[in-house]
């Protein structure tokens, strides 16, 4: 067992334990905070993905130790009132259906619409294909994604 | 003030007049104006929803059934997934029944509160029945124009007697019911919000997970705890019957102590299966013929007789459901109750084995629903929920026990591997005369109820064939019963996913054999069949068949009739150095009058890229009674950048509505390989088709 302080969703948060756990157990069992979920334990499948300085990780793999410091975020501290452009885009488009890979879906392209604001086709293919959904709503996440990129490119607010 | 302001509360004293301060909450408990209404004085309805939420949308498309009904504004609705009742009937989704079993219940259900609703308004006012209009959440005075909400009169609606035949509206008065309807758990998944079963969290509980028999039927010989009970974290590990559960303060801990507990396990006789030996077996099986399922004319004589005769074999894997939420459960076994919480798709199933396991009298023991991260067809068995129950009787504290992908993947009860055998003979012109079908599989009735198939056939082995539309005047179809050393399950759509590949597969190779079109094929043999006539004469035009397509591109068509509704596909296709690409699916189906469009595109959407998994990838194969494959990277699914293009069409129908889950299942994998024997003159008789074109 080990201290770990890290920023979550703005606030300070210390943890008292083993080193090796996975920051998604942590989230989940030690702190409480469910909305990051479990889909396959060895980063295959993206359910678990949260913002470690801004990047998309997948904390199923992630080792607490390793975020000592850092700033997390997760779905819960995506946005206060549901309005974070991605999130916007989701609810105007219905896109979740079971909804449990949503998390991790909207986490990875909050990362990617940082880094590209526009991203054409071709490059939600390349960051997106490792994000799985048995629901199949790749098609809507699609459209969707565009779809955030103009609102957080016209500042549009629900 | 005026009347609204009013709250009229009744007490076990008599009648207390109140003052309704809008906005504030609700000073008395909602009414329950009938089993699946409450609403409250301060007009918000909530809705109880007895068919669990998977992603399918029951939580929104049931609520537009009872909100029509009830005639109640959309912002008034809340949902609530209600305990076990049976004023509800079977709380469970499977077969795509849930709008097709609550058309008929929810309305009358909302109309007959609306009733009520009018009734007690009457009987304040002290008018007619006649002279008051329940409308938009208000009972209005007709003459007067005085008014209230149904919050102000749910107690006293509450009192009266049910009416036994409400009336109810007719198809041009709907104001929810057809409309694409916002769904009403969007919010809430997109914020991290929705409690799924794996996120339900009790004071005091601690985690589970359990050492299972790699085989099916194997027995735990021995343990020994000291190595697991080393891990930090881990607390306790304990016999139950289907293995050894390790009790942890979190589920990684609970984890990690199953990887390190020493178990030795008696296989038992399922051992001796391996892939190549199932295939064989089951192939050698449908060489005799087998108990019939369908018998029409002589289609051994017709065969023997035909111009030209057609043969093939036809083989479908085990398939793993691998919905995204692992299967899980908590439970709260206390020595004179238990409260179970499920993500469960039968859940007075999971109610019963809760009471079965606990010896609790029914009363004692409650059942929360949860929404489920998918379901397919794996939350309908409930063996999750009794390992959690067994754990919680022996340590009697809350506990939460989840399955890890790998249990979820080599433990899972699977689609059956199906092997069919087809005869067909063609007439001189080349048409058709004579089909026959002989399947080999293992039986979803023996695994999920113990009981052999009745007359040697289980119809979810045989369906898709024993029920094919087309007119073929000698149609044979027979079945061998055959266990092949794994547990074997409803899977999304169930035996259509490898029977309609296996007779559109052939009916296709029928075609080619005759030189027919495949589309004009099938149409002279559905002229008796007009609402898949028609889904597959729509297809074909909306597809563009038969016109130029992108070079290297061909189509391939496949129709089915399943769950009550009707669906045909067209795929495009690209094979490009053993590769095979599926550009677009344009899916047509008919299921009757459509609750919300928007959701039955959703669930077509959902159900291409389920089957296009299934045919391009999936397959679960065993080696000495072990399933070989474990998690996402050895039992791969479809991704974005291989998902094609959509195009849903409805046709508009007045018809009783059929399922909409499953119906676009089957379909796929053969449109699929019928599109690459149009583009390559390759026929794919086995799936996945994986390399099979390298």
């Amino acid at each position: 067992m080990a201290a770990i302080n890290f920023t979550l969703n703005g606030q300070t948060q210390t943890v008292d334990v083993s080193p090796k756990m996975p920051l998604l157990w942590v989230l989940r069992d030690t702190i409480g905070l469910t909305g990051t979920k479990f889909g396959c334990g060895m980063a295959l499948c993206g359910a678990c993905t949260v913002l470690v300085d801004g990047q998309a990780f997948r904390s199923c793999s992630l080792p607490v130790s390793t975020i000592a410091g850092k700033k997390i975020t997760t779905i819960e501290g995506l946005s206060a009132d549901v309005t974070h452009p991605v999130q916007q885009a989701w609810i105007e488009l219905d896109v979740p259906q079971c909804g449990y890979c949503q998390s991790g879906q909207v986490m990875t392209v909050t990362a990617m619409l940082q880094k590209n604001a526009k991203p054409s086709d071709a490059d939600i293919d390349e960051v997106m294909r490792h994000n799985i959904c048995r629901c199949g709503t790749y098609q809507d996440i699609r459209a969707a994604i565009h779809r955030a990129a103009e609102i957080q490119a016209t500042g549009v607010k629900a | 003030m005026n009347r609204r302001d009013f709250l009229k509360s009744s007490a076990a004293a008599g009648l207390v007049l109140g003052f309704h301060i809008p906005g504030r909450a609700a000073t008395t408990a909602p009414a329950r104006v009938n089993a699946w209404v409450r609403i409250a004085p301060d007009n918000t309805v909530t809705l109880m929803i007895h068919k669990g939420e998977m992603g399918q949308g029951t939580l929104t498309s049931l609520s537009q059934l009872l909100a029509d009904e009830l005639d109640i504004e959309w912002s008034q609705v809340r949902t609530e997934f209600p305990p076990i009742d049976r004023a509800f009937g079977m709380q469970g989704v499977v077969g795509s029944q849930s709008i097709r079993t609550s058309w008929d219940p929810l309305r009358r259900a909302g109309a007959a509160a609306r009733q009520m609703l009018a009734q007690a308004g009457a009987k304040r006012w002290g008018v007619a029945e006649t002279d008051v209009r329940a409308a938009n959440g208000v009972v209005t005075n007709i003459a007067s124009g005085a008014k209230f909400t149904y919050g102000e009169l749910a107690e006293d609606a509450a009192k009266l007697p049910a009416p036994t035949r409400p009336t109810l509206k007719d198809p041009s008065e709907f104001r929810y019911i057809g409309k694409s309807m916002k769904r009403l758990d969007t919010r809430d998944k997109v914020s991290g919000k929705t409690r799924f079963g794996i996120d339900v969290r009790i004071p005091g509980m601690v985690y589970a997970a359990v050492a299972r028999s790699p085989v099916v039927g194997g027995k735990v010989i021995s343990f020994d705890a000291t190595r697991a009970k080393a891990v930090p974290g881990v607390k306790d590990c304990v016999k139950i019957p289907s293995g050894v559960a390790v009790i942890a303060d979190n589920t990684w801990s609970a984890f990690e102590g199953v990887k390190a507990l020493d178990i030795q396990f008696e296989d038992g006789p399922n051992a001796q299966f391996s892939t190549p030996g199932i295939s064989k077996m089951l192939a050698e099986k449908t060489l005799k013929p087998g108990p019939s399922a369908r018998k029409t004319g002589d289609a051994a004589a017709a065969i023997a007789g035909a111009a030209k005769k057609v043969e093939a074999l036809y083989e479908a894997p085990f398939l793993s459901h691998a919905p995204m939420e692992p299967p899980n459960c908590v439970v709260h076994v206390r020595e004179d109750s238990c409260d179970v919480w499920a993500s469960t798709q039968m859940q007075t199933m999971a109610y019963q084995i809760a009471v079965k396991i606990t010896g609790l009298p029914p009363d004692k023991v409650n059942l929360h629903s949860e929404f489920m991260g998918g379901g397919f067809g794996r939350r309908g068995s409930s063996d999750f929920v009794a390992e959690a129950v067994e754990i919680g009787k022996l340590i009697k504290v809350p506990v939460k026990l989840t399955w890890s992908r790998e249990d979820d993947i080599r433990h899972d009860l699977y689609r059956p591997a199906s092997v069919t055998r087809f005869a067909g003979g063609l007439d001189a012109q080349g048409w058709p005369v004579a089909l026959s079908a002989c399947v080999a599989c293992p039986s979803i009735m023996y695994t999920t109820m113990g009981m052999e198939p009745v007359k040697g056939i289980d119809h979810t082995s045989v369906e898709g064939l024993e029920d094919l539309r087309y007119d073929i005047p000698n149609f044979d179809v027979n079945y061998h019963w055959t266990e092949a050393g794994l547990q074997v399950t409803y899977w999304r759509a169930v035996g259509y996913t490898q029977n309609t590949f296996f007779a559109e597969s052939f009916v296709d190779e029928l075609a080619a054999a005759g030189g027919k079109d495949p589309v004009e094929l099938r149409r002279r043999m559905l002229a008796k069949s007009p609402r898949l006539l028609n889904v597959l004469n729509l297809a074909a035009d909306k597809a563009g068949w038969g016109k130029p397509l992108a070079k290297g591109h061909s189509h391939g068509i496949a129709v089915v009739n399943n769950v009550g509704s009707f669906t045909a596909q067209v795929a495009e296709v690209s094979v490009d150095k053993g590769k095979v690409r599926v550009h677009k699916v344009v899916s047509v189906t008919d299921c009757g009058h459509v609750v919300n469009p928007a959701i039955v595109e959703q669930q077509i959407r959902s159900a291409v890229v389920y089957g296009l998994s299934a045919a391009l990838k999936g397959e679960i194969t065993v080696k000495n009674g072990r399933v070989e494959q474990t998690n996402f990277h050895q039992y791969d699914v479809l991704r974005i950048d291989e998902t094609p293009s959509v195009e849903v069409h409805l046709v508009a129908s007045t018809e009783a509505p059929g399922g909409i889950g499953e119906a676009g299942v089957p379909t796929l994998a053969p449109a699929v390989t019928n599109a690459i024997f149009a583009g390559t003159g390759k026929r794919i008789r086995k799936l996945p088709i994986r390399e099979q074109l390298a």
